[in-house]
């Protein structure tokens, strides 16, 4: 993978919004899916971000290699959440309406069942915004939209130069783990820890070093074009808010306060059907 | 040539001295120099000479990023620059850095470009403006959306060049422009560089040691740095017909060198600048033509058995585009061979499929005497080693002795033999007196001996080195080619991946040409650098010896070129 982002240049309008929005919308939009267990919520933001992402004109394959390691990640979470408290539901709903008992705690109920379907929820409303995050935000945009949303451009430039630098470093740390494996260093895992880590070392070190002189040019560059000299800077790749993003980023903010609001009317965290 | 020296100066030094904090000794003394506006000015020296640590006083780096002590004085248009601030400097001068690669900081083209005005809180439309202006102004403007990897080096050197044009300076600096470039490149950087001048109207300074090569376009002077002071502050073809170029490790241009061996007088009425502006008289030409008749033709190579052979090999990282694409080539037992080509033309993929890193999808390496495809990479490293251009990618050991002795401890060779032979190898590259010292001591050329010495103690049939030479000065040049000359004299075979003209001239018996991966050419470099279609498609440079033959009426100008190496060989050794 080139870098984090894994942009998509196929135009839609989610990728007409600016990175600004998308970002506050990404954030306003998890906070809201993972505030609440109201199913019906999350039923509801479940579907929209399928019509999202479908509206985005990404396609599956852009995201296959994504979307199966979050799977994974989903199905471990909840294998482990059932190995660990299978009475979890029961407790959270106060009811138990067993179906089958598999010995000992182990004994599958309605609750535990429910519990483990609005967290597959949460994980179907989330995961396709931040898919579309990553796949519609031209990552020359990215540190534009931090620092619109009030951080240091100091800083957020950073984030746009490990962007730039990563693929290099990258490259580099390939064709010295080369040269070093012909030197005899051995990478295979069949090796004691102590060995692991002296071959790790051998290359590290050299990448570091030459990473170091590389660090000293780029500060030069960046300071005799006048990086640092004022407190506020443009973006080239900034553009400015159009009505649509307004539009989008007062949805996402309804979105939370509709979460925070069922929180309160369910008189907690969870909506329950058992009551 | 404008006259320029009436012009009022934009930079000043006067009784300059400059030591940095980390430093025993001043890296500049007693400098008193004058920069006009609109002049083109040269300053050239060995390494170490001082001529960087004067570019960073001019673009402000000294005093603001590098602290030290200033004596003296040096003004930016009247005002001395320790008053100013780098930010203030930055809209006077405008510095192009060597790293071309490094210094390029946005994630596209038109982000590098616009970085200074994003920095000067430049508004739109202005800024796109700006942006694309400057980039037509060095024709990358097809290319606003790419990325760093997606340019060649030349390109990538177009951007920085745009980068500081958005700023409407007065002064260019260049820091060794033409460092990470093949020939045609640099060739059409110093044009670009021309054009840019007489287009603005700014001044420029470009610091090289490359003098040919910066001399394709004319200079108004050339100061000449040495230990810190300047020696030399003239027009180039005064500075070119007196010796003090040699005697300070500058190299002058070969046709300059091959005129003085033939006996010619040279004045600065010959105009000897260039190839170009060149004026010969009949007398000239005859001592010439003399010379070439006199000095006997050199001795053919002698036959070598085959050692590797690659037929057939083609190889492409994404499985679309062949980065190589059916190579064929041998090498000889013995010989020392450049490999040769533009950026991405498949030379280092080449030697890395040689050494087992990259598989090839098809087509096959036989190594005499070895079942090659079937040995893993470290049990090709016997036989091939690999030495990478930057000596810092390959150093992982503080001590030289460690990191020399670091090939045959992975290989589990008991201590009591490997203290011999590090010592052997230590010997052979010159770093015997260091063997106690820390890897950190060392310069940059010592540190590429010890690298090497790292990979001959494997004791290697065959070793590559990419880029042996880069950025070295005439001196360090002469010094590591002579030292790998005498390796091969030992019966080592060399192959040298380079794109410097003079190296594969004066030491390779062999190049091979690379474009877009294929083998365009195999033959003697003097052979390939008179053949002017050639040159073309491989990006290089034809040779000023050839332009100097054919001035004088040579009717073979390859015969020329040979006979002058090998004079200049024996000349060098005694």
């Amino acid at each position: 993978m080139r870098n984090i982002f894994n942009y998509v240049d196929r135009p839609s309008p989610i990728h007409r919004l600016t990175g600004a929005t998308k970002l506050v919308c990404l954030l306003l939009w998890s906070f809201a899916a993972m505030s609440t267990y109201d199913t019906r919520l999350l039923v509801f933001l479940t579907l929209l971000s399928l019509v999202l992402f479908a509206l985005s004109r990404i396609r599956f394959s852009d995201v296959s290699f994504l979307v199966s390691f979050m799977a994974a990640f989903m199905v471990l979470n909840n294998v482990l959440i059932f190995v660990f408290s299978p009475q979890h539901g029961v407790t959270l709903y106060g009811s138990s309406h067993p179906l089958l008992s598999l010995g000992g705690q182990y004994v599958i109920t309605r609750e535990q069942l429910f519990y483990h379907l609005n967290l597959v929820l949460k994980y179907f409303a989330t995961i396709p915004i931040v898919l579309l995050f990553v796949c519609t935000t031209n990552p020359s945009e990215f540190a534009a939209s931090l620092n619109r949303i009030g951080i240091k451009y100091t800083v957020a430039y950073s984030v746009a130069l490990a962007l730039r630098y990563i693929p290099d470093i990258q490259k580099n740390y390939h064709e010295i783990s080369q040269a070093q494996q012909a030197r005899g260093i051995e990478m295979s895992r069949k090796q004691n820890l102590v060995k692991r880590l002296k071959s790790a070392a051998a290359i590290l070190i050299p990448l570091i070093l030459s990473s170091m002189d590389r660090i000293e040019v780029v500060s030069n560059a960046m300071e005799l074009r006048g990086f640092g000299k004022g407190k506020k800077r443009t973006w080239y790749m900034g553009r400015p808010f159009r009505p649509a993003d307004i539009l989008a980023m007062v949805f996402c903010a309804l979105l939370l306060a509709a979460a925070i609001a069922l929180n309160v009317l369910n008189g907690g965290r969870f909506w329950n059907p058992f009551r | 040539m404008k006259d320029t020296t009436e012009r009022e100066p934009i930079i000043e030094f006067r009784d300059f001295g400059f030591q940095y904090n980390a430093q025993a000794e001043p890296t500049l003394k007693g400098i008193d120099l004058q920069i006009r506006k609109g002049e083109k000015v040269l300053i050239a020296g060995p390494s170490g000479c001082g001529k960087s640590t004067l570019a960073h006083c001019i673009n402000g780096l000294i005093p603001f990023a590098y602290r030290g002590t200033i004596t003296g004085s040096v003004t930016v248009r009247g005002r001395e620059t320790q008053d100013l601030s780098i930010f203030a400097l930055s809209r006077t001068v405008g510095t192009v850095l060597q790293d071309s690669d490094g210094q390029f900081i946005g994630l596209t083209v038109a982000e590098d470009i616009a970085f200074a005005l994003e920095n000067d809180c430049v508004q739109e439309p202005e800024l796109h403006d700006r942006v694309l202006r400057a980039a037509g102004a060095v024709g990358i403007d097809s290319h606003l959306l790419n990325a760093p990897d997606q340019l060649s080096g030349g390109q990538k050197q177009r951007v920085a060049m745009a980068g500081v044009m958005v700023d409407d300076v007065e002064v260019f600096l260049f820091d060794e422009p033409l460092a990470n470039l093949d020939p045609a490149t640099g060739k059409s950087a110093m044009e670009l560089i021309d054009e840019i001048h007489d287009r603005t109207g700014a001044a420029v300074i470009i610091i090289e040691h490359r003098l040919e090569d910066v001399l394709h376009r004319s200079m108004d002077r050339i100061v000449l740095m040495n230990e810190g002071r300047i020696i030399a502050d003239t027009d180039p073809d005064t500075l070119l017909s007196g010796e003090l170029l040699r005697s300070h490790g500058i190299r002058e241009p070969l046709y300059v060198t091959a005129l003085k061996y033939a006996g010619v007088r040279v004045t600065p009425e010959l105009k000897p600048s260039s190839i170009r502006s060149l004026r010969l008289g009949p007398e000239e030409k005859q001592k010439v033509l003399d010379w070439y008749r006199r000095t006997p033709p050199s001795p053919a190579p002698p036959p070598r058995p085959v050692l590797l052979k690659a037929e057939d090999v083609t190889f492409s990282y994404d499985g679309r585009r062949e980065t190589l694409s059916h190579i064929s080539l041998e090498i000889f037992r013995g010989e020392s061979l450049a490999i040769v080509g533009t950026n991405g033309a498949g030379k280092s993929t080449f030697s890395k499929v040689v050494c087992g890193f990259e598989k090839p999808q098809s087509g096959t390496l036989c190594f005499t005497g070895l079942d090659w495809p079937s040995l893993s990479l470290k049990e090709r490293a016997d036989h091939v080693g690999y030495v990478m251009q930057n000596p810092n990618q390959m150093i992982s050991k503080p001590m030289i002795f460690d990191e020399v002795a670091m090939g045959l401890r992975n290989r589990n060779v008991p201590e009591e033999e490997i203290r011999p032979r590090v010592e052997q190898a230590l010997k052979t590259c010159g770093l015997w007196p260091f063997r106690n010292w820390p890897v950190s001591a060392l310069s940059f050329g010592q540190k590429k001996r010890v690298t090497i010495a790292s990979i001959l103690v494997l004791e290697p049939e065959i070793i590559i080195l990419d880029e042996p030479t880069a950025g070295q000065d005439y001196r360090h040049y002469t010094e590591i080619m002579e030292f790998l000359r005498e390796l091969n004299a030992r019966g080592v075979t060399v192959v040298m991946i380079t794109h410097d003209m003079h190296l594969m001239l004066e030491y390779a018996d062999r190049s091979v040409v690379f474009s877009q991966g294929r083998v365009i050419a195999d033959d003697s470099s003097a052979a390939i650098l008179t053949d002017p279609d050639l040159v073309r498609r491989a990006s290089l440079k034809e040779t000023s010896l050839y332009g100097l033959a054919l001035l004088c009426g040579i009717d073979e100008p390859k015969e020329f070129v040979r006979r002058f190496i090998d004079f200049e060989r024996e000349a060098y050794r005694s």
